[in-house]
């Protein structure tokens, strides 16, 4: 009943969905992260005007579903006269996403700073940037890393509705295996299953990244 | 061409709204009792069947939502098992609610200091009676807010029913969208009906956060 064997003339396309969604999750995670950096800051720092703005930004993107993000950005905006691609749609969608849930993320871990960090910076001579860069950003990112981690592999995992604008990545790969070869539940198997070795791969280089990134901690 | 009003929109988005409701109070009875069915085989300590929840969960969170939904509505359908793109639905946010809610019950038990589970020992209570009078009425007040907390997520999740073909909100917004040439405005409302459900539950979760906080 069950026959694997007719997936193999697609091995291509699924590789071709593969590569899409890898490069968009690499790319929208960096991003995301940056967005995210930057706003955990303003919200935690700034004026408090954009502390708002920030706190409006994170509640409106964590209590609406992503694919409905997806659809007013991709189908809303052009309406207003923005023209986007699927592809640009899609960055813009996952990032601003991504952004959001990663700016509470690290706003936790800005939070968890001792001020007498910050007392002990500023007898130093350290202006306010100095401080954020150099002391409070590693130790701050180093205690909400694996948070930071499940968000990114959750937003990767999110990308699959991204099929839906007709991006071709893994879900659409997919999707056109089983319109040609009528075999539905074993492409979506295989599917899945990628998806999932793709997790578990960004948290093993997650983790990599973590260890090098954090090293001179331990070694304490 | 019929005309919409704005009123109309808001009118057939709200009545979709209910079907998004009922799934979502679906899914969320189902993976609280499918769940507690995983929690109870993760506390036997038999390590076959922690094997088995992680396994489980690990399945669960580590592909796409949207992927176990194909798989539950195509994929069972190509395999000889009939189910309407409601059952697919209710099925795979099901599954997917208590993959979450399992994982967030465990931190709530494992938080709770092992010493507890030594002294219960002592005074002669045995597994269950622990369960019963120590451990499970300090758990529940520390995982009712992240539970609340992820009734969000579930809300949100049944978005992708629309991909289905179930007809929710999201679904609703894109055959008014194919209707009346506004993207701009049904989407928005759309969103912001998601948002009039979700973030009651994201203030109440807060709330619930700080409240039990305080009294630990």
């Amino acid at each position: 009943m069950l026959n694997f064997s007719d997936l193999l003339p697609y091995t291509d396309v699924f590789f071709g969905g593969l590569m899409t969604t890898i490069e968009l999750t690499l790319l929208t995670t960096v991003l995301g992260v940056v967005l995210g950096t930057t706003c955990a800051a303003v919200r935690q720092y700034g004026h408090p005007a954009s502390q708002r703005a920030v706190a409006a930004y994170v509640e409106l993107i964590r209590n609406t579903p992503f694919i409905v993000q997806l659809f007013f950005i991709f189908f809303g905006l052009p309406s207003i006269g923005l023209m986007l691609s699927p592809w640009q749609a899609s960055v813009i969608a996952l990032t601003i996403n991504l952004g959001a849930y990663s700016t509470e993320i690290i706003r936790a871990g800005l939070n968890n700073i001792p001020k007498g960090q910050w007392e002990a910076a500023k007898v130093l001579g350290m202006d306010f940037r100095q401080t954020l860069t150099r002391v409070v950003f590693t130790p701050a990112f180093e205690k909400i890393y694996p948070a930071l981690t499940s968000q990114c592999i959750i937003v990767m995992l999110g990308s699959a509705v991204l099929s839906q604008i007709s991006v071709q990545d893994l879900t659409y790969a997919a999707n056109l295996v089983q319109s040609r070869n009528f075999r539905a539940f074993e492409s979506y198997v295989v599917t899945a299953l990628m998806y999932l070795g793709l997790a578990m791969l960004m948290r093993y280089v997650f983790a990599m990244i973590g260890k090098r990134v954090f090293a001179f901690r331990e070694a304490q | 061409m019929i005309e919409f009003s704005n009123w109309d929109i808001l009118r057939n988005l709200l009545i979709a709204t209910q079907w998004t409701v009922l799934l979502s109070l679906a899914a969320f009875i189902g993976g609280t009792a499918v769940a507690l069915g995983l929690t109870a085989m993760r506390l036997t300590r038999n390590p076959v069947m922690i094997r088995i929840v992680k396994l489980y969960v690990e399945l669960f969170q580590g592909t796409p939502l949207l992927m176990q939904m194909f798989l539950c509505f195509f994929g069972l359908s190509m395999i000889g098992y009939e189910i309407s793109a409601w059952g697919a639905a209710i099925l795979s946010l099901t599954l997917f609610t208590s993959a979450f809610l399992v994982e967030i019950w465990r931190g709530c038990i494992d938080t709770l200091p092992k010493g507890q589970w030594e002294a219960s020992r002592v005074l002669g209570l045995n597994f269950l009676q622990t369960l019963r009078h120590v451990i499970l009425p300090q758990a529940t007040k520390v995982a009712f807010a992240p539970t609340v907390g992820f009734s969000v997520q579930v809300v949100k999740g049944t978005a992708l029913a629309s991909v289905i073909g179930f007809v929710e909100l999201t679904k609703a917004g894109t055959m008014l969208n194919n209707a009346t040439f506004e993207p701009f405005k049904v989407f928005a409302f759309v969103a912001l009906i998601y948002f009039a459900l979700c973030y009651p539950l994201s203030l109440c979760s807060k709330y619930l956060e700080k409240k039990y906080h305080v009294a630990r």
